[in-house]
């Protein structure tokens, strides 16, 4: 077994590991915890006879009937809001949104309700719910299906905030959020589905079996939430990131020859500031890298507690490589996307002596 | 600053020019009322289709109106439920403890016991006798304003004035604004101060109970203000898509702090009515007549429970007080209004049906108002031992990063700690009870 499938609690160790798009593993994730829980129901726009728009869904309700996976209506605010009622009845709700640019008439629902019902009726009521939805640009979505919103969910007190980065790591993270008591807002970077993409969009598209975590060992296992993942290690300096942007700074890291120690958060809130704490006191250099735009962004939140925690082992000024703060352009979407270039730019900045 | 609208302009041809309609309720502050212009049918008027009938059938029950008792304190006509007189006498009884208790409450807010509340005056049958016609184990899933629902559950008056008080007895730990009571034991959901969003939650409760293959139903309540919310519409296009057995409740109180019925719709259309676009069983019901408004509640129960899925329910009633204790409605409304309101008080109402059918007296209603005085009276006090707001018998401190989240995260005990050493600051002696 590879590397990368030697941390996390896999219970099942001597499982056989097959390659898996990111989709595949989702899928799996779905089906393993369907299968594990009969009160686990899956919704949304498209997810059930066709299977979802992409395909995450597919051959679920075929195999656990239409009142466990079905169709929904298109109104994002019924979908969550339906889920919170399924949770107080005791379900376990994994509603889909269909792009997460369509959640916020679902916002209130997730922000006010799902979010409080824990707090406000004491432990009386609870919200175990798990909203998937694919995030994120590089697809030429436009404005509208290629949005980063997760810092409108992280400053939310109640909702844990869960992005993974690699199939392996999808599957595992998926059952731990379905398991979770507490809302878990579960965004997947659609850029990734079919393969890890460096941030060069001019070339061929890399699939996944040539990725050593597309290997998913079969059945169930669970990767805890709030705990990030040392991607790779090194001295030089410390990259935080999540989702698409752990293969774009790897990229331009292994073509700079650049020594990176590289964090994939995996779960930004809770956070493992641990982990963040102990590279950046190693490496006295911190670049933090994500898609969405910048001000108010979750980068200004990773700043502000790596100036808190490592102040005194800090060689440079934090880095932050974003988006930019304009919606997200079609034609020159990639003019927006914090490519190999931006980061390049802040890597060359943190290095300089 | 960018351009202006566009005053003026070139009018095209002789058309005459649009006029924007801001709707105006019919009486202001000082003015004489006069609610001839109601329509109102006589009780016994309205016909009862089968609880398992097209939702089609319903649609003249959406613009009409149900009423069973008639002027002369009698139930009559097909609506009739036909309750036993024991069964009245409790409703009656619960019906006016949740007004002694409103009284009691409100004067408790004045007297700074606690920051805020709210009063159901004259609503009292829209949730009360509705909480009669469903069983215990179904869920309802109430607005601010349904404090009936729980008496008649027979929760502990003492329970919600400790929550009203935000002391440390109080369940929700001081967590909520008074009023927002919850109680899982008594199918009771967490009431939130966001309108509306119980309605797609009753809606998903409700399919959930399906997904099981359970028998409970779900019942929510809005007022009609706030069935202006997209949440509202959520609810229904679920419930109506799924077929969801739920009980989807407008109380119809003329008023929304102070916007009247206009400003959500009533200009137009009845509220009952939307039932009709969405094909699910809609029904128009005098809020104030309690009988009425139980026979409207089990039908939809029963039409539920048979799986032929959700009705909407119009409770037309009058919020006889302002819309809490932070409102003062002689600022934009007559205070002729609740005097002359053409469907009297739903507590009256219910007593003189009662005293009609020789089951009941003025002298044992009397002993019976100053018995309930008593019990709210000796609930207050009992209450009282465990603090009011602000007097600083709370729940512990520590309390307040607590059900966050199931656990307790680094970043919650932090700042928790961080609390704790704000409180040592101020007060050096202090101690974490």
């Amino acid at each position: 077994m590879s590397e990368q499938l030697e941390e996390g609690p896999v219970t099942l160790a001597e499982a056989p590991v097959r390659r898996l798009n990111m989709i595949e593993a989702i899928n799996e994730a779905l089906d393993i915890m369907m299968e594990r829980d009969d009160t686990v129901v899956a919704f949304g726009e498209d997810v059930g006879y066709f299977g979802g728009v992409f395909r995450a869904t597919a051959g679920l309700q075929k195999k656990y009937g239409k009142a466990r996976v079905f169709d929904t209506p298109i109104n994002e605010c019924a979908i969550i809001g339906a889920a919170v009622g399924m949770a107080a009845y005791g379900l376990r709700p994994v509603p889909e949104i269909q792009f997460a640019d369509y959640i916020y008439p679902g916002y209130d629902q997730l922000v006010s309700e799902a979010a409080r019902l824990r707090y406000r009726s004491a432990g009386e009521f609870t919200a175990p719910i798990t909203v998937r939805s694919p995030f994120g640009g590089g697809i030429f979505g436009g404005q509208t299906h290629s949005q980063s919103p997760e810092a409108l969910f992280t400053h939310v007190a109640g909702l844990k905030v869960v992005i993974p980065s690699t199939p392996h790591d999808a599957k595992g993270l998926l059952i731990a959020a379905i398991e979770d008591n507490d809302p878990v807002i579960f965004f997947e970077p659609k850029r990734i589905y079919n393969g890890p993409f460096g941030g060069y969009y001019d070339k061929p598209v890399e699939p996944w079996a040539r990725h050593p975590a597309s290997q998913v060992p079969e059945g169930y296992y669970s990767i805890p939430l709030g705990k990030a993942k040392v991607v790779q290690g090194g001295e030089a300096l410390t990259v935080l990131a999540y989702g698409t942007m752990i293969h774009v700074a790897s990229a331009v890291c292994a073509e700079k020859g650049v020594d990176a120690e590289i964090i994939d958060l995996r779960t930004l809130v809770p956070l493992d500031v641990e982990t963040v704490q102990k590279s950046v006191e190693k490496t006295g250099k911190c670049l933090i890298v994500h898609e969405a735009t910048r001000t108010g962004g979750y980068g200004a939140e990773l700043s502000a507690l790596v100036q808190e925690h490592c102040f005194y082992h800090l060689e440079k000024p934090i880095e932050r490589v974003t988006g930019f703060d304009t919606p997200y352009p079609h034609s020159l979407e990639w003019a927006y996307f914090p490519g190999p270039v931006r980061i390049g730019e802040a890597i060359d900045r943190l290095l300089k002596d | 600053m960018g351009q202006g609208p566009d005053a003026g302009g070139d009018r095209r041809g002789n058309l005459p020019p649009l006029s924007l309609h801001v709707p105006e309720p019919p009486f202001r502050p000082g003015d004489p009322v006069d609610y001839s212009f109601l329509d109102i049918p006589p009780a016994g008027a309205a016909p009862r289709p089968d609880e398992t009938c097209d939702p089609q059938e319903t649609a003249p029950l959406c613009t009409g109106m149900i009423r069973v008792l008639d002027d002369d304190h009698r139930a009559v006509g097909p609506w009739d439920p036909r309750l036993d007189s024991e069964t009245l006498r409790r409703m009656l009884r619960v019906m006016a403890l949740t007004r002694a208790f409103d009284d009691r409450m409100y004067r408790g807010q004045r007297q700074g016991k606690t920051s805020f509340y709210m009063k159901c005056t004259g609503e009292e049958a829209t949730s009360v006798a509705s909480a009669f016609a469903l069983d215990h184990d179904d869920m309802v899933f109430p607005s601010y304003r349904q404090q009936g629902i729980l008496i008649a559950r027979g929760y502990p008056i003492q329970e919600m004035i400790n929550q009203i008080y935000s002391n440390r007895a109080d369940k929700l730990k001081g967590r909520q604004l008074p009023i927002m009571y919850s109680s899982r034991e008594h199918n009771f959901f967490t009431i939130s101060g966001n309108l509306a969003t119980q309605y797609p939650q009753a809606v998903g409760w409700a399919m959930a109970s399906a997904i099981r293959g359970d028998t409970r139903i779900a019942s929510a309540w809005i007022g009609e203000g706030s069935s202006a919310e997209g949440d509202a519409h959520a609810a229904f296009t679920f419930a109506t898509v799924f077929n969801a057995p739920v009980v989807l409740n407008i109380v119809n109180n003329q008023w929304a702090i102070s916007s009247f019925s206009g400003f959500a719709g009533a200009e137009r259309a009845t509220f009952a009515s939307r039932a009709t676009g969405y094909g699910i069983a809609g029904l128009r019901v005098d809020g104030n007549d309690a009988l009425a408004v139980y026979a409207a509640a089990r039908w939809a129960a029963n039409r539920a429970r048979a799986n032929k899925g959700p009705t909407l329910i119009e409770h037309f009633t009058y919020r006889a007080e302002g819309h809490s204790t932070s409102d003062d409605p002689s600022q934009y409304r007559s205070a002729q209004e609740r005097e002359e309101w053409p469907l009297g008080d739903p507590i009256m109402r219910l007593k003189r049906h009662l005293v009609a059918m020789g089951e009941w007296s003025v002298e044992a209603h009397r002993a019976m108002d100053a018995e309930l005085v008593e019990q709210v009276k000796q609930a207050t006090k009992e209450a009282e031992k465990n603090g009011v707001l602000g007097h600083g018998l709370h729940h512990p401190f520590h309390t307040m990063f607590e059900d966050v989240f199931e656990e307790l995260p680094w970043h919650l005990q932090e700042q928790a700690d961080q609390a704790m050493r704000e409180r040592r600051i101020k007060w050096p002696d202090w101690k974490e009870s």
